[in-house]
């Protein structure tokens, strides 16, 4: 792939980048909002969900684009209106921003980066900024409360996700996302290598932290305080209209994709399969083909975690404020101390 | 010390005190001003148009006082312009989710002015459907239950199977949310055939639904610590106030006009049992509606073994004209006690009509119980109350 790579140009290979990345983001996004929040909520609800627009409703999304591009943007009197514009834009480029380090397969990525994960979990907490100032720009007070509650929840869940990820870090000896697919994938566990090491069963602890800290991250029930529809209307995003909840409403579902890719990566061996399979000793051994396979593996995983956030998601109520704090600060960080402590001194004893 | 602190529950008032000291120390350096907040009219918390002017501090409710009357229908004054069969398509559409149990309080209240008594077939067929207006009532509570706290699931639940009770009130009354199908002396028709098994089966459903809501909501943690402990009337407080019905026997009140008041209706003729619990929280209200919701379905399981045979209406003349005299019925209605004072002065139509609804003076504790709680809860605690719009404003 890289040597497929090398013969075009600078510009068409940042071309292809920012188009692998638009995919990339948006088509787990897409597939996200139809499966689980059209289809999955439905059938859980007993109802049928979107049927109208093409076959089982599978167009609906193309036709909710469709009317909110027709939406008036409006943009209230007493609003700060550039910084109002600007913040569904801030949220939505640090989901493209993240999905820079993921590895998609063996030479499929867009960025082979030696800190990967430090990376991902930096520019993970731009949203927060993205939704801050669109919950204080909106000059209501409802937004102005959702805003707030976002800032204090992203940032307490910040700390227990870089906590679980250092689990995953010790124990793999590096930063870099795909050193990490690689480690998971060509381990063994008792000697076993059919399956590999996926981190997800020594770092179980880990697993389950970074689940609920991204849980938390997304503003998904039962952490949804930002929004919740029935106490702040809609929380930061009750102002906007049109394009600009469009911008949010994906940005909601492109970082649930990304997260849950991040998570695979770190937990369930991203892109890979147990090298053992095949027989490939390192990451140099691997069949080309593992490059358009990889994003399919990947893919699988990743709605396989979002499955689980989002069947959280429709069966749970929402906590309080004050509970998800406790929730994080008493619970998870802790936890995810220990887990770290744990880990430090069985990767030195073993 | 005034009235409305010497009965703050001590927990409550000291919690209270508490943050307002906290808060003291913190505006001397941060200068924060308070803020507010109008939850309503139009807001998905309130599903009506009631509105909360709240006071906050941060997050937390300084003074709350609801402002209601943007629905207000003037019902009272149209009923002076009706005649007596007419006055109950006017009042099912009080309590809009209970309608059948709205007719029944004012046509007592008339029969009882005119001295005649439903045949006992109409007794137990009224009472029947009082009790499924309630279920159907009630249920759908349970779901908007998990609505408000953030759990979107339960209330496509409740609409599923409220709708089986409705097709019931259809199918017996000819409508599915305003049946109109009381008449002073007995009831518009008989029930249609093969109506008892369909109802049977369809209690069963229902248990089945309340064991599922136990599940999904009641038996959570974060339902419980969401409710528990949270908006917490005393016994006291809750008689001063005047509440009535599930958010009174929360309180651990035992009081139950179904059970308490000799009506001319057959709840006497079946087994059930009144709850009550202790704690006078959120969690409590909603446990008692959702024991009421099975002692209900037990309620109709039973009568529906024991109607008698006998014809559905009494020998009451065609056109109606009640005595003159003035007349108080009031029933166990799914929000509480409704009641009706009558005043006739021998017309076709009554001279004055006095509604007491029940959601009126249960969301008239709401000052009293929101000061101190943090915006949250404003919802639960509304949730928990349980208000139709309609039956406030009237």
């Amino acid at each position: 792939m890289t040597v497929v790579l090398a013969e075009i140009p600078y510009w068409g290979q940042s071309l292809l980048r920012v188009l692998g990345g638009l995919v990339a983001v948006l088509l787990p996004a897409g597939t996200i909002v139809y499966v689980f929040l059209f289809k999955m909520m439905s059938f859980m609800q007993s109802r049928l969900g979107p049927m109208e627009a093409g076959p089982y409703g599978s167009m609906q999304l193309f036709a909710e684009v469709g009317k909110w591009l027709q939406k008036e943007d409006i943009v209230p009197e007493r609003a700060d209106a550039r910084i109002f514009k600007m913040a569904p834009i801030i949220v939505l480029v640090s989901t493209f921003l993240l999905v820079a380090v993921v590895p998609f397969g063996p030479d499929a990525w867009f960025t082979d980066f030696e800190t990967g994960i430090f990376y991902a979990l930096a520019v993970s907490s731009i949203s927060v900024l993205g939704i801050l100032i669109a919950g204080w720009s909106s000059a209501n007070k409802y937004s102005l409360l959702g805003g707030l509650r976002a800032a204090g929840q992203l940032i307490a869940y910040e700390l227990p996700m870089v906590l679980a990820v250092i689990g995953v870090v010790i124990q793999a000896g590096t930063m870099n996302l795909q050193k990490i697919v690689v480690a998971q994938n060509s381990g063994s566990m008792f000697g076993i290598d059919a399956v590999g090491h996926p981190y997800v069963i020594s770092q179980f602890i880990g697993f389950i932290i970074f689940m609920i800290a991204i849980q938390a991250e997304l503003t998904q029930a039962p952490f949804d305080m930002p929004i919740a529809e029935s106490e702040l209307v809609s929380g930061y995003m009750t102002e906007y209209s049109g394009f600009r909840f469009l911008i949010f409403f994906i940005g909601e579902f492109a970082t649930a994709g990304v997260f849950a890719m991040i998570a695979s990566v770190l937990f369930l061996g991203g892109w890979g399969v147990p090298f053992a399979w095949f027989g490939w000793t390192s990451i140099d051994s691997i069949d080309n083909w593992m490059n358009f396979a990889g994003p399919l593996i990947m893919f699988t995983k990743m709605m396989l975690l979002v499955f689980i956030i989002m069947w959280i998601r429709f069966s749970y109520p929402r906590l309080r404020e004050d509970q998800l704090q406790r929730f994080a600060w008493k619970g998870l960080i802790p936890v995810a101390l220990g887990n770290i402590a744990v880990t430090s001194i069985l990767k030195v004893v073993f | 010390m005034s009235l409305t602190d010497r009965v703050m529950g001590d927990r409550q008032q000291l919690a209270y005190i508490a943050s307002q000291a906290a808060d003291a120390r913190l505006n001397v350096e941060l200068e924060t001003e308070g803020m507010t907040l109008n939850i309503g009219p139009q807001h998905p918390a309130t599903h009506g148009t009631l509105r909360i002017i709240a006071r906050l501090d941060g997050e937390q409710v300084v003074w709350a006082e609801p402002s209601c009357g943007y629905m207000h229908r003037g019902y009272e004054k149209l009923t002076e312009v009706r005649t007596y069969p007419q006055v109950t398509t006017l009042v099912n559409r009080i309590d809009w989710l209970g309608s059948f149990a709205n007719e029944v309080p004012f046509i007592l209240a008339a029969e009882k002015l005119m001295e005649v008594e439903a045949p006992p077939r109409a007794q137990h067929i009224r009472t029947i459907l009082f009790e499924l207006s309630r279920i159907a009532n009630v249920s759908l509570f349970l779901g908007d239950l998990g609505v408000q706290l953030g759990a979107i699931t339960p209330v496509f639940l409740a609409f599923r199977d409220r709708e089986y009770v409705l097709n019931l009130i259809e199918s017996a009354t000819g409508g599915r949310f305003h049946p109109n199908f009381d008449r002073i002396g007995g009831l518009k028709d008989d029930l249609p055939a093969g109506w008892i098994d369909e109802t049977r089966a369809v209690m069963k459903k229902l248990r089945g639904f309340c064991d599922q809501i136990e599940d999904l909501l009641f038996g959570n943690e974060i339902f419980q610590s969401r409710t528990r402990g949270i908006g917490v009337i005393p016994r006291d407080v809750a008689l001063q106030y005047g509440l009535s019905g599930a958010n009174l026997r929360a309180s651990g009140v035992d009081w139950d006009l179904r059970r308490d008041h000799q009506l001319p209706m057959a709840w006497n003729k079946a087994d059930w049992k009144v709850w009550t619990h202790p704690d006078g929280d959120s969690f409590a209200r909603c446990w008692i509606r959702l024991q009421e919701t099975r002692e209900s379905t037990k309620i109709v399981d039973q009568l529906l073994g024991s109607i008698p045979a006998g014809p559905v209406m009494a020998k009451v003349p065609k056109i109606i004209k009640v005595p003159e005299g003035e007349a108080w019925v009031s029933t166990e209605n799914p929000l509480g006690e409704m009641g009706y004072y009558i005043v006739s002065r021998g017309d076709l139509g009554p001279f004055r009509v006095k509604i007491r609804s029940a959601s009126f003076n249960n969301i008239s504790i709401t000052p009293w119980l929101l000061r101190g709680v943090y915006v949250p809860d404003i919802v639960t605690i509304l949730a928990s109350l349980y208000f139709i719009l309609g039956d406030i404003d009237r």
